[in-house]
């Protein structure tokens, strides 16, 4: 295997919320340009694991660097989309407005976003193809438009290194596609995409890094090499029968 | 006292006019915060924080002896801050939900501080009457300078709304992902947290620590109903604030025995109900209107399908076809027929039917009309 930058580096990662482990020492190094799932049962820790890289949630141990650099110092390289659920979508703001949010990070505190900030929203917003939509109050979109415009607002931040928690939950196969083509089109400009990811199915089609994950660390590598019954026994526990498609 | 004539006292009565302000501005800062509570689902932690507040009056009495307003409330500062971060730690520490947390403070607060009022009324001190006031307020004790201090905190806590708008909606909608950008989500939270317990504090000598949750939702509430921006739901909040401030000082002025904090309570009450009624967009009135029009009209729309896809096996589209044929349609009623015939898609005579032309047309597009309306 060729030598491979690593963008996402995991030390001893270790979250706990009570007096239970939900992540324990995990271990993790991501090559940039890779397009990977953490997959795992529920309780896994998958999210809590982008949200611990993130410093969301405060790990009990452990560190993070991005791009060799630790990741207080690296935000601006980083964005993310977090599940669909976990805000109120009856909050009194447009679609715009909430792609413009991805801005705010790189704008810092008081500045308030010019037009050049607005057309970088725009751009986002077509890019998912819900420009027509950027009007609408964010309750009067659908699941998987909802599920777009978290998408718009981490594009816009113009990052190097995406976080996405599960992204496909409850969204149509149209919004499916579109959503897994914006994936590939980051891949391919080099781009490094992590995403939580639920359907085992999809796995070899939409990615070629995988990270299985089920508290600790059970496997991480190439989706070729490692997706395999052995590795998804070890993972959920049970026989995983998967149609690996070579 | 009329209500005409309170307002023509308004004025030219001194005091009348400074409670009147004190109110009206008490109101506008109470709805402008009051809608950061509302959208952070944090209705709650205003009626925590108001009852939190009564033993640091208490206590600042016992400890200055003196009943002046200033003194007391401060004393109500801290301990509505010193039961807000109990609550913060109890929800962050503990596996308790925020509403057992909230509950559990408002009354070991509250009841704290009714201890120490029955306490401090069965001291031999003259000067200990009045207190209870606190208890649901009383706007007629307030004089110039409080209301001088309301306009001073108003105008900080607009500033700073202006100066970190950017910051505030964002933390508002999504406090994880604010984190992700590098803001100090920390500091944003604690800075609105503060302001509302302030707002909280100033109205404590008006509205009282009873209503005072009240003050801060009902007009965050009514607001929510009129728009979906932020900025002008914030802004209507204030200014249905202060409106239920001017009204209920007004109303309870010209009713002489009654209390100034509930009327103006009871006034916004109305503005929310009023709004969660008559509201275009979000409306209860409006929302059935729509859906029983939406119905009628599709109960229509079917109805002509069902007589095309009759009409549609004659060779001639306008053939006549007897009335009674459409009995055993789901949705038909003479009413439809009427309003057919109106929309010139169907003509009746002797007991019989036939499509139009237009009706033809219409009934052919009218799948892809129901695709593109979608």
């Amino acid at each position: 295997m060729k030598d491979l930058k690593i963008a996402i580096n995991v030390d001893d990662l270790t979250v706990a919320y009570n007096y239970k482990p939900v992540l324990w020492d995990i271990d993790l190094a991501i090559p940039e340009g890779v397009l990977m799932a953490i997959v795992g049962p529920n309780g896994a820790g998958k999210s809590t694991l982008i949200k611990a890289i993130l410093g969301i949630i405060d790990p009990i141990a452990g560190s993070v660097s991005i791009f060799g650099k630790p990741y207080e110092k690296q935000r601006k390289l980083v964005a993310y989309v977090p599940q669909k659920g976990s805000v109120d979508w009856d909050f009194p703001t447009t679609a715009f407005d909430v792609v413009l949010m991805g801005t705010y990070g790189k704008l810092g505190w008081i500045k308030r976003p010019k037009q050049a900030e607005k057309k970088a929203a725009l751009e986002a917003l077509e890019k998912v193809g819900m420009l027509a939509f950027k009007n609408r109050q964010i309750s009067q979109l659908s699941g998987g438009q909802q599920q777009r415009i978290f998408l718009a607002r981490a594009l816009v931040q113009d990052a190097s290194i995406y976080f996405m928690d599960e992204p496909f939950q409850g969204v149509d196969a149209t919004t499916e596609i579109a959503i897994i083509n914006i994936l590939k089109n980051l891949r391919k400009e080099g781009k490094t995409v992590v995403v939580v990811h639920h359907d085992l199915q999809t796995v070899p089609e939409y990615f070629d890094w995988v990270t299985f994950l089920n508290v600790k660390k059970i496997a991480t590598g190439p989706v070729k090499d490692i997706f395999n019954d052995d590795n998804l026994t070890k993972t959920y526990g049970i026989n995983y029968k998967v149609a690996v498609n070579k | 006292m009329t209500i005409s004539e309170y307002f023509e006292l308004l004025f030219t009565d001194y005091t009348l006019g400074t409670i009147t302000l004190g109110t009206a501005v008490l109101g506008a800062i109470c709805g402008m915060l009051g809608s950061f509570a509302v959208l952070r689902k944090q209705s709650l932690l205003g009626d925590a924080i108001s009852h939190a507040a009564l033993p640091g009056i208490a206590i600042a009495f016992l400890i200055t002896g003196t009943k002046d307003t200033n003194i007391l409330l401060l004393g109500a500062l801290v301990s509505g801050l010193i039961g807000t971060f109990w609550i913060r730690g109890m929800t962050h520490k503990t596996h308790l939900k925020s509403d057992t947390a909230l509950g559990l403070v408002l009354s070991l607060f509250f009841g704290f501080g009714m201890l120490l009022l029955t306490f401090i009324q069965k001291q031999p001190n003259a000067n200990q009457a009045g207190l209870d006031k606190y208890l649901f307020g009383q706007a007629a004790t307030l004089v110039k300078s409080d209301v001088v201090l309301m306009i001073i905190v108003t105008s900080i806590c607009l500033f700073v709304l202006l100066l970190f708008w950017k910051e505030f909606k964002i933390l508002l909608f999504d406090a994880d992902y604010t984190k992700t950008l590098g803001f100090n989500t920390k500091f944003i939270d604690i800075l609105i947290t503060f302001f509302i317990v302030l707002a909280i504090v100033l109205g404590l000598q008006t509205v009282g620590v009873v209503l005072m949750s009240a003050m801060l939702l009902a007009p965050a509430a009514a607001a929510r109903q009129w728009t979906n921006k932020l900025s002008v739901m914030i802004f209507l909040a204030a200014i249905l604030g202060a409106f239920a401030g001017v009204f209920g000082t007004a109303i309870s002025a010209s009713q002489n025995n009654l209390s100034t904090g509930p009327v103006i309570v009871l006034v916004a009450a109305v503005f929310v109900t009023f709004s969660f009624v008559f509201s275009p967009s979000r409306g209860l009135l409006f929302r059935q209107i729509r859906f029983l029009k939406n119905r009628r009209d599709l109960e229509l729309k079917k109805t002509l399908q069902f007589m095309y896809g009759i009409a549609k096996t004659h060779e001639n589209i306008s053939h006549p076809h007897a009335i009674r044929i459409l009995n055993n349609f789901h949705g038909f009623t003479r009413k439809t027929l009427q309003k057919l015939e109106h929309n010139g898609w169907i003509k009746v005579s002797n007991q019989q039917w036939s499509l139009t032309n237009e009706g033809f047309i219409e009934a052919e597009n009218l799948y892809n009309q129901l695709l593109e309306n979608d």
